[in-house]
C-alpha cells in the first residue's frame, strides 16, 4: 500500500500539514504536495474508474501525462470536473471527488462491463448502433450521450467565482520548459542580450535532473538550477514564469501560455488564470520527454506506475507507492527507480528486464545494492483486483504460456523507454523522424515549422530533441507487447490507453477490419482521445498498429498534434470578457436618461436603443401605441444618435458618391438633403439614408445605425484599393453628434420655443433642407427630413450636449404633450408610410427595383456600384418578388416572415411559395394590422387576395394594397 | 448655458494604476499630405509635424501622428472649433480635411508604475518599445483605441465615446489588486 516515508521529500514542508477530503473522507498531506502525492501518501491507491469498463484506476504518472487520476475538484461556484491530481497543488481544505462510478468508487455497478469485455470490442458503438437508421437519433444517441464524458459538468446555475485575464507579451526567445535544457537555452539567449520569456509548467524548475540527482557543468543539478534562476531573474528583459505552460504554438511565432496563478490558493484576491498571448521571434521547446508504459496483461491495475513517476514520488514528496515495489523495464533508466526505492528502505523484489542481458552501469549498481535482476523476462500478468498483489513472470520471447516465477509485491514500476514531447514542434507543422535506437519520434531539424521569412521558428533542445540517455547506459530494447508473442487472452487485458479503455487487442482488431490510417484507428478505437490525448498511449498504440499492418512505425506515422498541450480553462480563454464587459455595449449620450426612465432595450449592433418607454402598468404594445399616437397627434422625440454620419470631402467627393449611390449626389445643392440607396456590385441593396451637401466639396452621408462602420469600411475599401488616385477623404463622425428626431405636428412649435438663431418657418426652412446655427445656446445642425410622414426635424448637436438638448425638449415639450418614442414606434410609423427598412425589406438578395425604388436609380449615370449587377437576366425578369402592402381581411396582424404558399413542391421537395411578409405591425393609427411583403409580380396584383401561413398551420387571407397606408399625398410632412 | 459633458462624467478608479476621466477635451482630426498639414499646424498652433508614431507637445496643445495621412490635435475643448476654422482657412483650397471630433471621443488617463502591465492586458502592444511622446493606434480589448505616453508613468487612452464605459470598466477590471504581473520592470 502506498504511504508517506518518515523522512525526506525535497518539495514538502512537514511543518505545514494540510487537511483535504477525497470523496468526503478527510486526509492529510503537506505543503508542497500535489494532490496525487497527498493521496498516495494517505494510502489512497484507487482514485477513479475507467471510461468504458469502469475498471478501477490508480495514479500512473506524476505530471501532465496522467491518464487516470482525474477528479471533480472544489464545489459550487468553484467546482471543476476532470482535474488531474498530478498537476493539482494541494491546499488546505481541498475537496476532491472521484468520477465515473456508481454508486461508489469501491463498488461500481458499471464494472460489470468488465466481465462482458468480449462484447465491447473496438468500434462497438459503430457496429451496434448503426441500424435501424432512425433509432440513432431518437434512441441510441441520447443514451450514449448520457453515459458519455468522464466528469460531471458544473451545475448550469452556478457562475465561476474567479476572475481571469490575458496579457500580450513580446520577446525574442520564448523558452517552453524549465528543466536543464530550457534553463541553458534561456541563459544563452539572455547572455546574448535577447528578450527572453522562460516558462515552466510546474511550480518548480529543474525537470528530471534535480530528481535524479544528476550533475550539470560539474555542479549538483539542484544548486546549478538555483544559480541559473537567480541569474536570469536579475537580468533585464528576462521574464521567468512558473506554473505556466505553453499550450499552443501558432503561425508566425505566436504562442499561448497558460499561467495558473491562484489554482493553489483558491479564494485569493487574484486572477485564477492568466493567458499569455506571446509574439516570439524564436520558440525553444525544452519540453522534455514522457516515459512510456509497457503493454502487459493487467497493466491498468492501481499500483502499476511509470518508473520515473515512482522516483518523483519518493524523492520529491517522500511517498512510496508500496511496501514492496517491483520494477519492469526495457532500458537502464528504470534502474534509477530501484536505487531510489532502495535508498529509502523500500523493498525491491526484483528488476525484471526484457533484454537478454542487463550490463550497464546502473544495473551493476542495482546488483551491488543486493537487488535481484531477472533478465530476458516479462510480466505475464499482474495479480490483484483493485490493487497489485503480485506479478507472474514469463520469458520475454514467449506467448506467456509458461509462468517462470511469481513475485509478491504491492506496486509495480514500469518503463518502456522515453518519447520526446514534440507537441510544440508539431503544432505548426514541424515534421518528425523515427529514431530506431531509442524507438521514438524526434524533431527533424531539416523540416521545422516555418515563419513568414520561410525559416524555422521553433527549435527543440534537450530531451525534447531526442537527446535521451546518459553515458554508460546500455541500449534499450523496443518492447511493444509483453511477452513478445502474448496470447489473445493476455493481449485483451493489456491496456494501451487506460483512460479510454483501449487494449492491444482492440487496435489489432481495427487493423484486421481494414483500418490502415492511424487517424481513423484513433477515432474507431478511441485510442488517444479525450483529456490526455494519448500522451502515454499513442506511440505504443501506433507500434501495435504498425505491427498488425506489417509496416514500419514511421510509415504509420503519428496522429496530429493539436493545441492545447493539456486542457486550459474556458475562463482563461474568455479573459476579462464576462459580465458587463462580455462585449462592448455602445451607449448614446442620452443612454442614462433612457435607462432611468425604464426603457425597454433593443440591441442594434453593439448599441442599445430604447424599444419603447413603458409606463407603470403598460405593456410594451400599449407603450408603442401610445408613443405613436402622441407623436402623430402632438410631438414625439427619438434618440437617433446611432445613425451613421460619414463626412465625405474632397475634389472628387461628388464623383465618388455618384459611384456609391444609385442616384446622383453630385448635383445636390449646398443646403439640401437627398435620400439615397447604396448597392453592392451585385446590385443588391446594401444601405440607405439621407445625404446632405455641407459645402462645395463636402457631403454628409447618413447610414443605417447598424451600417455605419460597414459603410465606412466599404468607402475606404474603394478609395484605398480601387480609386486610390481619387482625392476624397472619409471621416466617420457618427459619435461626434447626438441626433434627436423631433417629430409631429407640434415639432416646429417645440423647436421654436427653444429659441436660437435659425428661422424654422415653413417658408424659410422647407422639407429636405438643412440649416446650421443654434438652438438656444447649443450649436446645432437641423435636417428637415421625415421617416414617419409627419412634420419632422433631425437635430444634430455635439454629443456632449445631446442630453442637455434632450432634456430641454422634454421640458419645453410638456405643454405640447411631448413623448419620447423608441425604435418600435419608429418602425411602425415608417411602415405606415410604406418606407422600407434595410434588413427587413432587404436580405441581401433584393434589388431596389423590387422595392419600387426605381425612381432612386439614375438612368443617366454611366456607372455606379451595382449598375451592371442589376442588369443581369434574373434581375430584370418580370418574375421577381416585389414589394406590396398587405391588409388582412380580418384586420389581424400577419406573422412576421410568413410565406404565401402555392400548391405543389419544388425540386427539393419543399412547398412552392409566391411571397413572404417582410414587415408586419399593428397600426394604432389605422386601428388594424398592416404589413409589407415581397410578392411574385406583386404591384400588378393590387386588390387580389392572397393566403399567408399563420402560426397555427392554417392560412390567413390578405389583400394586396399599396405599401403606403398613411397620408399618401405627403401633406402632413410638408407643412 | 449648456456645458458639454464627457461620456465618463468624471469617473475615477484606483487599483494597480490610477484611472481618471480626462474630462472634455478638444480634438481635431486632420487628413491630408503630412507636409501640407504641417504647414498649417505651424502657422496656426506653432506646432511641428510629428514623426511616425510620435507626439509633439507645445504651448497650445499636442499633435499626434495617426497614419501616413492623418494627424490628431489635442487641445482645450473650447478652443477646438476656432482652431479648426483657422486650420481650414490656412489650408484653403488644398486637398485636406479638418474635423472637430472632441465629442466623438473619451479620454482616459492611466497613471502608475504598473501602467504598462495593466495596459498590456487589453492592448496588443509591445511596451518595451514605447518611449515617452510616442503614440500607438491599436485596440483596447474589443474596441479601437489610441494610446500615448505623457511621461514615465502617465498614459492617455482615447476611444470612441459610446464605448467609454466599456473601456473604463475593462481597465478597472484588469487593474484590480492581485493582478500584478511584473512583465515591465
Amino acid at each position: 500500500m502506498s504511504h508517506r516515508l518518515g523522512t525526506g521529500g525535497r518539495l514538502i514542508d512537514r511543518a505545514r500539514p494540510m487537511d483535504f477530503t477525497f470523496n468526503g473522507k478527510t486526509m492529510r498531506g503537506y505543503a508542497g504536495d500535489t494532490l496525487a502525492a497527498a493521496l498516495l501518501g494517505a494510502g489512497q491507491v484507487l482514485v477513479g474508474r475507467s471510461f468504458k469498463y469502469h475498471r478501477p484506476r490508480g495514479i500512473m504518472a506524476s505530471g501532465a501525462e496522467e491518464p487516470n487520476a482525474l477528479v471533480g475538484l472544489g464545489e459550487g461556484q468553484r467546482y471543476e470536473p476532470n482535474q488531474r491530481v498530478t498537476t493539482t497543488e494541494l491546499f488546505p481544505g481541498l475537496k476532491a471527488s472521484s468520477q465515473n462510478h456508481w454508486p461508489s468508487l469501491e463498488f461500481d455497478v458499471g464494472a460489470i462491463n468488465a466481465k462482458l469485455w468480449r462484447f465491447f470490442p473496438a468500434g462497438f458503438y459503430y457496429k451496434t448502433f448503426i441500424a435501424p437508421r432512425p433509432f440513432w437519433k431518437h434512441l441510441y444517441e441520447p443514451i450514449i450521450r448520457r453515459s458519455a464524458g468522464l466528469g460531471r459538468a458544473p451545475d448550469a446555475e452556478t457562475h465561476d467565482a474567479d476572475r481571469y485575464e490575458q496579457i500580450y507579451a513580446f520577446c525574442d526567445v520564448l523558452v517552453a520548459g524549465g528543466g536543464i535544457a530550457g534553463l541553458k537555452a534561456a541563459r544563452e539567449a539572455a547572455d546574448a542580450g535577447k528578450r527572453v520569456i522562460l516558462v515552466e509548467q510546474t511550480a518548480h524548475f529543474g525537470g528530471r535532473a534535480v530528481v535524479d540527482g544528476l550533475e550539470v557543468e560539474g555542479q549538483g543539478a539542484e544548486a546549478w538550477v538555483a544559480a541559473q534562476l537567480a541569474a536570469l531573474s536579475s537580468m533585464p528583459g528576462v521574464t521567468v514564469l512558473s506554473r505556466t505552460m505553453v499550450s499552443g504554438v501558432y503561425d508566425h511565432g505566436y504562442a499561448l501560455a497558460y499561467q495558473r496563478i491562484a489554482d493553489h490558493t483558491p479564494g485569493a484576491e487574484k486572477p485564477r488564470h492568466r493567458l499569455w498571448r506571446i509574439r516570439a521571434g524564436q520558440i525553444v521547446s525544452a519540453t522534455g520527454a514522457i516515459e512510456r508504459p509497457l503493454s502487459f496483461a493487467g497493466n491498468d491495475l492501481p499500483g502499476v506506475m511509470l518508473a520515473s513517476a515512482v522516483r518523483d514520488y519518493v524523492v520529491n514528496w517522500a511517498v512510496s507507492p508500496g511496501k514492496s515495489v517491483a520494477v519492469v523495464t526495457n532500458n537502464d533508466d528504470a534502474y534509477r527507480t530501484a536505487l531510489a526505492l532502495h535508498a529509502v528502505g523500500i523493498k525491491v523484489p526484483a528488476v525484471i528486464d526484457a533484454r537478454r542481458e542487463a550490463t550497464g552501469d546502473l544495473p551493476a549498481r542495482v546488483r551491488a545494492a543486493g537487488i535481484r535482476v531477472i533478465e530476458d523476462a516479462a510480466i505475464r500478468h499482474v495479480e490483484g483486483g483493485k490493487a497489485v498483489t503480485g506479478v507472474a513472470l514469463c520469458r520475454f520471447n514467449s506467448d506467456g504460456g509458461a509462468v517462470i516465477e511469481t513475485l509478491s509485491c504491492d506496486a509495480l514500476a514500469m518503463s518502456g523507454g522515453w518519447s520526446p514531447v514534440v507537441h510544440l514542434w508539431s503544432h505548426c507543422g514541424g515534421k518528425l523522424l523515427w529514431n530506431e535506437a531509442g524507438a521514438f519520434f524526434r524533431p527533424d531539424p531539416a523540416r521545422p515549422p516555418l515563419g513568414a521569412d520561410g525559416k524555422g521558428f521553433v527549435t527543440c533542445v534537450g530531451a525534447a530533441n531526442g537527446e535521451l540517455g546518459n553515458e554508460g547506459e546500455a541500449p534499450m530494447l523496443p518492447v511493444w507487447l509483453m511477452p513478445a508473442q502474448a496470447s489473445y487472452d493476455l493481449r485483451a487485458k493489456a491496456w494501451l490507453d487506460p483512460q479510454n479503455d483501449v487494449k492491444v487487442s482492440d487496435v489489432q482488431l481495427a487493423a484486421q477490419e481494414g483500418y490502415a490510417s492511424v487517424e481513423h484507428t484513433k477515432r474507431y478505437t478511441t485510442l488517444g482521445m479525450a483529456t490526455d490525448q494519448g500522451k502515454l498511449s499513442n506511440i505504443n498504440g501506433l507500434a501495435i498498429l504498425s505491427d498488425a499492418l506489417g509496416q514500419p512505425i514511421p510509415q504509420t506515422g503519428t496522429t496530429t498534434f493539436r493545441p492545447p498541450y493539456t486542457p486550459i480553462s474556458l475562463g482563461a480563454i474568455a479573459g476579462e470578457a464576462r459580465g458587463g464587459i462580455f462585449q462592448p455595449l455602445r451607449k448614446t449620450p442620452i443612454y442614462d436618461w433612457h435607462a432611468a426612465r425604464g426603457a425597454h432595450w433593443e440591441p442594434v449592433g453593439y448599441w442599445r436603443r430604447p424599444y419603447c418607454y413603458p409606463k407603470a402598468g403598460e405593456t410594451h404594445a400599449q407603450a408603442v401605441s401610445r408613443e405613436i399616437n402622441q407623436t402623430r397627434k402632438a410631438v414625439g422625440i427619438l434618440d437617433a444618435s446611432t445613425l451613421g454620419k460619414l463626412v465625405v470631402k474632397g475634389p472628387d467627393a461628388g464623383r465618388f458618391l455618384d459611384m456609391l449611390y444609385t442616384n446622383v449626389m453630385s448635383t445636390l445643392k449646398v443646403g439640401k438633403c437627398r435620400y439615397g440607396l447604396m448597392c453592392n456590385e451585385n446590385g443588391f441593396l446594401s444601405d440607405d439614408g439621407v445625404v446632405a451637401r455641407l459645402s462645395e466639396d463636402t457631403w454628409l452621408c447618413h447610414t443605417t445605425s447598424g451600417g455605419a462602420d460597414r459603410i465606412h469600411a466599404w468607402m475606404e475599401d474603394w478609395l484605398q484599393c480601387e480609386w486610390w488616385d481619387w482625392k476624397v477623404h472619409v471621416v466617420n463622425l457618427t459619435e461626434q453628434f447626438a441626433q434627436i428626431a423631433v417629430v409631429g405636428p407640434k415639432a416646429r412649435a417645440l423647436l421654436e420655443k427653444l429659441g436660437g438663431d435659425m428661422d424654422l418657418s415653413a417658408a424659410a426652412f422647407p422639407f429636405m433642407d438643412w440649416k446650421e446655427g443654434h438652438l438656444g445656446d447649443i450649436p446645432a445642425r437641423i435636417f428637415r427630413i421625415s421617416f414617419s410622414g409627419e412634420l419632422s426635424y433631425e437635430v444634430a448637436v455635439p454629443a456632449g450636449q445631446g442630453l442637455a438638448l434632450w432634456e430641454r425638449l422634454m421640458e419645453a415639450g410638456a405643454e405640447f404633450g411631448v413623448a419620447p418614442y423608441g425604435t418600435e414606434a419608429l418602425h411602425v410609423m415608417r411602415a405606415e408610410k410604406g418606407f422600407i427598412m434595410i434588413g427587413d425589406e432587404t436580405d441581401g438578395t433584393v434589388i431596389p427595383q423590387d422595392l419600387g425604388l426605381g425612381w432612386a436609380i439614375s438612368k443617366k449615370k454611366a456607372d455606379f456600384l451595382g449598375k451592371r449587377g442589376m442588369e443581369r437576366e434574373a434581375m430584370v425578369s418580370a418574375d421577381r418578388w416585389q414589394l406590396v402592402g398587405l391588409e388582412t381581411l380580418d384586420g389581424s396582424v400577419l406573422p412576421d416572415g410568413a410565406l404565401a404558399p402555392l400548391p405543389g413542391k419544388n425540386d427539393n421537395g419543399q412547398q412552392e411559395t409566391q411571397g413572404r411578409v417582410t414587415s408586419t405591425y399593428f397600426s394604432p393609427t389605422l386601428g388594424k394590422g398592416i404589413a409589407m411583403g415581397l410578392l411574385h409580380k406583386g404591384p400588378a396584383r393590387m386588390g387580389e387576395v392572397v393566403q399567408f401561413q399563420n402560426a397555427s398551420g392554417g392560412t390567413v387571407a390578405a389583400r394586396v394594397v399599396d405599401p403606403c397606408f398613411y397620408d399618401k399625398a405627403g401633406e402632413k410632412q410638408n407643412v | 448655458m449648456s456645458e458639454a459633458v464627457s461620456a465618463l462624467a468624471g469617473a475615477r478608479g484606483s487599483g494597480l494604476v490610477e484611472l481618471a476621466d480626462a474630462g472634455v477635451t478638444g480634438m481635431i482630426t486632420l487628413r491630408g499630405d503630412l507636409p501640407l498639414l504641417g504647414g498649417a499646424l505651424e502657422s496656426v498652433l506653432g506646432l511641428g509635424l510629428p514623426g511616425q508614431r510620435q507626439v509633439v507637445t507645445g504651448q497650445r496643445g499636442q499633435v499626434l501622428w495617426m497614419s501616413p495621412d492623418e494627424l490628431l490635435i489635442v487641445l482645450p475643448y473650447a478652443e477646438a472649433p476656432g482652431v479648426a476654422a483657422a486650420l481650414s482657412a490656412a489650408l484653403g483650397d488644398a486637398f485636406a480635411t479638418v474635423a472637430v471630433v472632441s465629442d466623438a471621443r473619451a479620454l482616459i488617463t492611466v497613471t502608475g508604475a504598473q501602467a504598462r502591465d495593466v495596459l498590456a492586458k487589453l492592448m496588443p502592444v509591445d511596451f518595451a518599445d514605447f518611449p515617452v511622446a510616442s503614440v500607438r493606434r491599436t485596440r483596447a480589448a474589443q474596441v479601437a483605441a489610441a494610446l500615448w505616453r505623457e511621461s514615465e508613468t502617465e498614459w492617455k487612452l482615447v476611444c470612441f465615446r459610446s464605448v467609454a464605459s466599456y473601456v473604463f470598466e475593462a481597465l478597472a477590471t484588469v487593474a484590480q489588486p492581485g493582478g500584478e504581473v511584473g512583465l515591465y520592470r
